[in-house]
């Protein structure tokens, strides 16, 4: 591995970040609005859910957390998709960058690019709702590190499929989050689905860490099973992503893609 | 000189369909190669082959005696390729492309090589402007200095001076030649510009249908074929039944 050629496509990317104050706005404006109508929907059921009165910041706080997700896993992909739309995926491929070179560098990046979104989100919290994502304590460093992984790992899948299919595949970048949405249990209790999708759920690490979420703040118990889980699925996603990531070079330099997708 | 580029009975098959069916040639030091042919001949996916987007599915490719199937990493250290096909991210300045193209071919000395580039191809005046503003001779000036940031010992030349006004593909042409004789590089100069192909070319090979139908050097070619310039041979043997050699 070359620190200067990871840092060199890191360069490419944080150029462009630094170069246009719209694509700065853009990076935070979602989240916040996204935090914000998330604000008051749990101020209302704070008042009126037996379920939360408890806790103000338990919907907010979830809120936070998936758009942590959402915006690293869309980061990963931008990053990969933004070579494609400016035509520069050729000259990137035929340099000597090696493609653990890559999926290191857009893992760095995307979660500057996420940070860039989400710190402005998370300091609005606090005057505006009251509510301060550090209740969570020295857990939420662990819960966001696992929804960091699973992002990047969403989206390093994501770009395997852009890699093998080439552009076509870019509607299927957007909506992976969405699919995914209703078995993470970001905002009700796993107990909620039918037993089908529960099994769906516990398959993903998403469940152990909405779930681990809300028993800190709601019951104030911290279950360390649901950080282990959380991890050890994880690692395998990680890990399927990875190599499946590596098959679709060697698909797309069999089957030309890398040559269709780059003119 | 020894030959930089051996490709030995190379072949890429897509399906069913055979895009390159076996072809062989190789490009000595300082020698710049013209691949000519008809659109779909398969330029582009021998080409590709040669730069590691495609896996052969039949022989093999040597730069500089390594082969790139092998050593991928290695051999594209010492190659690279322009193309009218492919640009530079255009939101980024000048100057910044080539920083981040000298990172990521791993330059060492990054200061000395922009100075360079810029002085040998005149960039000075918009080297801190956004890419995707520069005129089309501006942006063609750029892509060479990035082909040329790892000081390539093999260059790869897609219509290098397509869409380029005559001034421009003059200044090019000339440049490409004062370099290669500078540097003693190979080149592979895959163009629809017969005139160019004349200027520079030591050596031609017509492709067509994924075979070399013809191959020689430009007057020689003229000279066996009966016809008066580069342009009428390539007409004559794209209409041809392949059975020419």
């Amino acid at each position: 591995m070359s620190l200067i050629r990871i840092y060199g496509l890191f360069l490419r990317h944080f150029y462009l970040i630094t170069r246009s104050f719209p694509r700065v706005l853009d990076l935070i404006y979602w989240p916040s609005i996204q935090i914000t109508l998330w604000g008051f929907i749990s101020n209302f059921f704070a008042i009126h859910s037996t379920y939360y009165n408890n806790a103000v910041g338990v919907i907010l706080s979830c809120a936070i957390l998936y758009d942590f997700l959402f915006r690293t896993s869309i980061g990963f992909n931008m990053l990969f998709l933004e070579e494609i739309w400016s035509r520069n995926f050729t000259n990137l491929f035929i340099s000597p960058i090696k493609i653990g070179e890559i999926i290191v560098s857009l893992v760095i990046t995307a979660l500057i690019r996420a940070l860039i979104g989400l710190v402005p989100a998370i300091l609005l919290t606090s005057p505006l709702f009251g509510i301060s994502m550090l209740d969570l304590g020295i857990h939420l460093f662990f819960l966001f590190l696992s929804l960091y992984t699973f992002g990047i790992t969403l989206g390093i899948l994501v770009s395997a499929g852009l890699l093998r299919f080439g552009p076509s595949f870019e509607n299927i970048a957007w909506s992976t989050m969405f699919l995914l949405a209703p078995f993470g249990c970001i905002y009700y209790p796993v107990e909620i689905l039918p037993q089908f999708f529960q099994n769906i759920a516990y398959s993903l690490p998403l469940v152990y860490i909405f779930e681990e979420a809300r028993s800190i703040l709601i019951d104030g118990v911290v279950n360390y099973k649901n950080i282990m889980n959380a991890f050890y699925l994880n690692a395998i996603y990680l890990l399927i992503a990875i190599s499946l990531f590596y098959y679709s070079f060697a698909q797309a330099r069999k089957r030309g893609t890398l040559i269709n997708i780059g003119e | 000189m020894k030959n930089l580029v051996e490709v030995k009975n190379l072949k890429k098959k897509y399906g069913t369909k055979e895009a390159v069916r076996g072809i062989s040639f190789n490009i000595k030091q300082n020698e710049i190669l013209g691949l000519l042919g008809p659109n779909g001949c398969g330029k582009t996916t021998t080409i590709g082959m040669m730069l590691g987007l495609l896996k052969p599915s039949n022989g093999e490719i040597f730069i500089d005696g390594k082969k790139i199937e092998e050593n991928r990493i290695e051999t594209l250290e010492k190659i690279n390729f322009i193309s009218p096909y492919i640009e530079l991210p255009k939101k980024l300045t000048v100057k910044q492309n080539l920083i981040v193209y000298c990172k990521l071919y791993n330059v060492s000395d990054i200061k000395n090589r922009i100075e360079y580039l810029v002085e040998k191809l005149k960039l000075e005046n918009f080297l801190n402007r956004i890419t995707g503003e520069l005129s089309s001779g501006q942006k063609n000036r750029v892509s060479l200095a990035k082909a040329l940031i790892n000081d390539p010992a093999v260059l790869f030349l897609d219509e290098p001076t397509a869409s380029l006004d005559p001034e421009i593909g003059d200044y090019i042409r000339g440049f490409l030649e004062n370099y290669k004789k500078e540097k003693k590089i190979s080149i592979l100069l895959a163009s629809h510009n017969m005139n160019e192909v004349t200027r520079l070319c030591k050596t031609v090979l017509m492709m067509k249908d994924g075979i070399i139908i013809d191959k020689g050097f430009p007057e020689e070619l003229i000279k066996k074929h009966g016809r008066k310039n580069l342009e009428e041979v390539f007409l004559k043997l794209s209409r041809s039944n392949n059975e020419l050699n």
